[in-house]
């Protein structure tokens, strides 16, 4: 047994490489879990692509006589539709409760018990959800959609690895408002009541009902500036259909980075809290 | 220096209690209180107590997923609460009750992720797995995700989960809770095995005397939060005067209970033809000895002093608020 239980020297500096080499591992680890169910995923698509028709029927529906609406042509509609409808699942505004529920059986302790920071680990694999995501749930409908409908491509070159970008940070911040919304289970146990509230919210503010820009334009400023919600949904959608020009779409993605930041900085400062007068449930 | 030192180590829970039809009240519940305590290098402990005595909560507080109310404690030379993560990297914990495995990965993924997380180079962890393999079997079911475990064969996976990055302290809570015998007995010799090896510390909190018996020299009882004993298991069984008793069936009945010296009588039962010897200074072999001179054996079955019943005995003791400490 010597060499089963022989001392590891911890190491102490914070290399950089191998703290992304620990990250990726997670991220990879993130994407197999997901990974395995498989009819979870099929499900999901035929859910979102059946609500992509239902959305794209009513979206269309409200243009004007030049086939405008909130200043987006029918093409620019449909792509926000089904690119939305694919990004749903990655971003993943709904449906994660995996920190409340540990926290609510005590499993969360098993987290602290990591030499990772809890907020870095649970970033990590849901950036490797999001992963697999964008292979599963992504795809199919961003492919059915054109099939169906005129869609909008983008023109300018670097509109792509923009848009990419965007849904990255999109992941992340939006991954920073699920932990938060899940870390109100430190203190309240049962989370139900802040879900419906972020469901509520995120659904109607984020543009995922309707695209914000149908809005009064003071609200629309109001509403990017002051809430993460734009941030989440609208601004990737509205990047990747070039509703902005080039210099509008760079500050709208600095704003969202703006935003991310901000929230994961939050998410650290709650789980601190949280952990100082954390009770851990059970024997 | 000590691996583990605690003083005056103290956790406090406030409870709101109905009182009334409207009415709360707030009232503090003392989980531990004031615990001194210093484990050597090496050692292998046995904390046992009723449900609710504090031992799950001294744990959570010496692995650093619980704040003390009060006192001190040092865990490897660190603070548990303050350089968690650093702690982490030295210690193993498996709680009997929760996975720290992730529930969708097969054990073998999981395993190679823990080997990122910790950042063992990867021969050792090689090294490692291989050896737990081999004493815990882990064979068979190590491409099997870990939802579709037996307890038992998951248990197996967390004690390997919890060494695969060599820890100085290894922390377990209720390891063998709901095994059956055989998983109970892997899980105990590969625990011995480790003890023997004599550079793991080892922190055990458990409801099976057996496991205590098997693995720890030195136990320590707590209730209500306090330390009751600190000492062998010889020592705790002298004190509370519980002892091992031995069955014996015989063929037929005697015409009067056999006198053995050092194993009283203690019952009679099925008219005669079954005899229970308390064990105080005689061994088994003797009992066995001196009753084959007397009559013919059926069988003999031993029955260990139960644990609760010891822990029983040290509350209604008189002198239980005072901590004793007896020399293993």
């Amino acid at each position: 047994m010597g060499s089963v239980t022989a001392t590891v020297v911890p190491p102490t500096d914070s290399n950089v490489i191998r703290s992304f080499r620990t990250f990726r591992a997670i991220a990879a680890s993130g994407f197999r879990r997901y990974a395995t169910y498989r009819q979870a995923a099929v499900a999901g698509v035929v859910t979102n692509t059946v609500f992509g028709f239902l959305r794209c029927y009513v979206f269309l529906a409200v243009t004007d006589a030049a086939g405008t609406a909130g200043g987006y042509d029918r093409g620019q509609l449909a792509t926000i539709v089904w690119a939305g409808q694919g990004l749903l699942a990655v971003i993943l505004l709904w449906g994660w409760t995996d920190l409340a529920d540990r926290i609510r059986t005590g499993e969360i302790a098993s987290d602290l018990l990591r030499p990772v920071h809890p907020v870095t680990s649970y970033l990590a694999t849901d950036l490797g959800r999001a992963g697999y995501a964008s292979i599963s749930r992504l795809l199919p409908p961003v492919l059915i959609g054109p099939l169906f409908f005129d869609v909008y491509l983008p023109r300018r070159w670097a509109t792509l690895p923009l848009f990419v970008l965007s849904v990255v940070i999109a992941v992340v911040l939006c991954f920073g408002c699920r932990y938060l919304v899940n870390a109100t289970a430190y203190w309240l146990q049962d989370v139900r009541g802040a879900m419906i509230l972020w469901t509520l919210s995120s659904g109607t503010l984020a543009g995922l009902y309707f695209p914000l820009r149908f809005l009064p334009e003071g609200l629309q400023v109001a509403l990017w500036a002051a809430t993460p919600f734009p941030s989440l949904f609208q601004t990737p959608l509205d990047v990747l259909v070039e509703r902005d020009p080039a210099p509008v779409q760079l500050g709208l993605v600095g704003l969202q980075l703006t935003w991310a930041v901000l929230i994961l900085t939050a998410c650290r400062l709650v789980q601190g809290r949280a952990e100082r007068r954390l009770v851990v449930q059970g024997g | 220096m000590s691996v583990i030192e605690m003083r005056g180590l103290r956790k406090e829970f406030t409870v709101r209690v109905k009182v009334g039809r409207l009415r709360r009240e707030k009232r503090t519940i003392t989980a531990v209180d004031g615990v001194d305590l210093r484990v050597e290098r090496g050692e292998m402990l046995g904390y046992i107590g009723p449900n609710g005595a504090g031992k799950s909560t001294t744990l959570k507080m010496l692995t650093g997923v619980l704040m003390p109310s009060a006192g001190e404690a040092r865990v490897c030379g660190l603070r548990p609460v303050a350089e968690r993560t650093r702690l982490a990297l030295r210690i193993g914990v498996v709680f009997g009750q929760r996975s720290q495995l992730w529930w969708d990965l097969p054990l073998r993924d999981s395993f190679d992720l823990l080997r990122h997380v910790y950042r063992v180079p990867a021969a050792e962890h090689a090294a490692r797995l291989r050896r737990c393999r081999s004493l815990l079997d882990l064979d068979e079911f190590l491409d099997t995700p870990v939802r579709q475990l037996s307890l038992g064969q998951r248990m197996r996976g967390e004690l390997t989960a919890a060494l695969l990055h060599g820890p100085e302290v290894l922390f377990l809570d209720e390891p063998t809770i709901g095994l059956d015998v055989v998983s109970k007995q892997a899980v105990r010799g590969f625990l011995a095995e480790l003890g023997r090896a004599g550079d793991t510390t080892l922190v055990l909190t458990t409801h099976d005397l057996a496991d205590i018996e098997r693995l720890c020299r030195r136990l320590v009882v707590i209730d209500h939060g306090r330390v009751v004993h600190d000492g062998s298991i010889a020592a705790l069984h002298s004190r509370y005067g519980s002892r091992r008793l031995v069955v014996a069936e015989l063929d037929s009945a005697l015409a009067e209970a056999p006198v053995l010296p050092g194993a009283p009588v203690q019952r009679v039962e099925a008219d005669g033809r079954r005899l229970v010897f308390a064990l105080e200074s005689a061994s088994v072999a003797e009992v066995v000895a001196g009753l084959a001179g007397l009559a013919a054996l059926r069988d003999i079955s031993i029955v260990e002093p139960d644990i609760e019943e010891v822990v029983a005995r040290l509350y209604r003791a008189p002198d239980d608020s005072q901590v004793t400490a007896v020399a293993p």
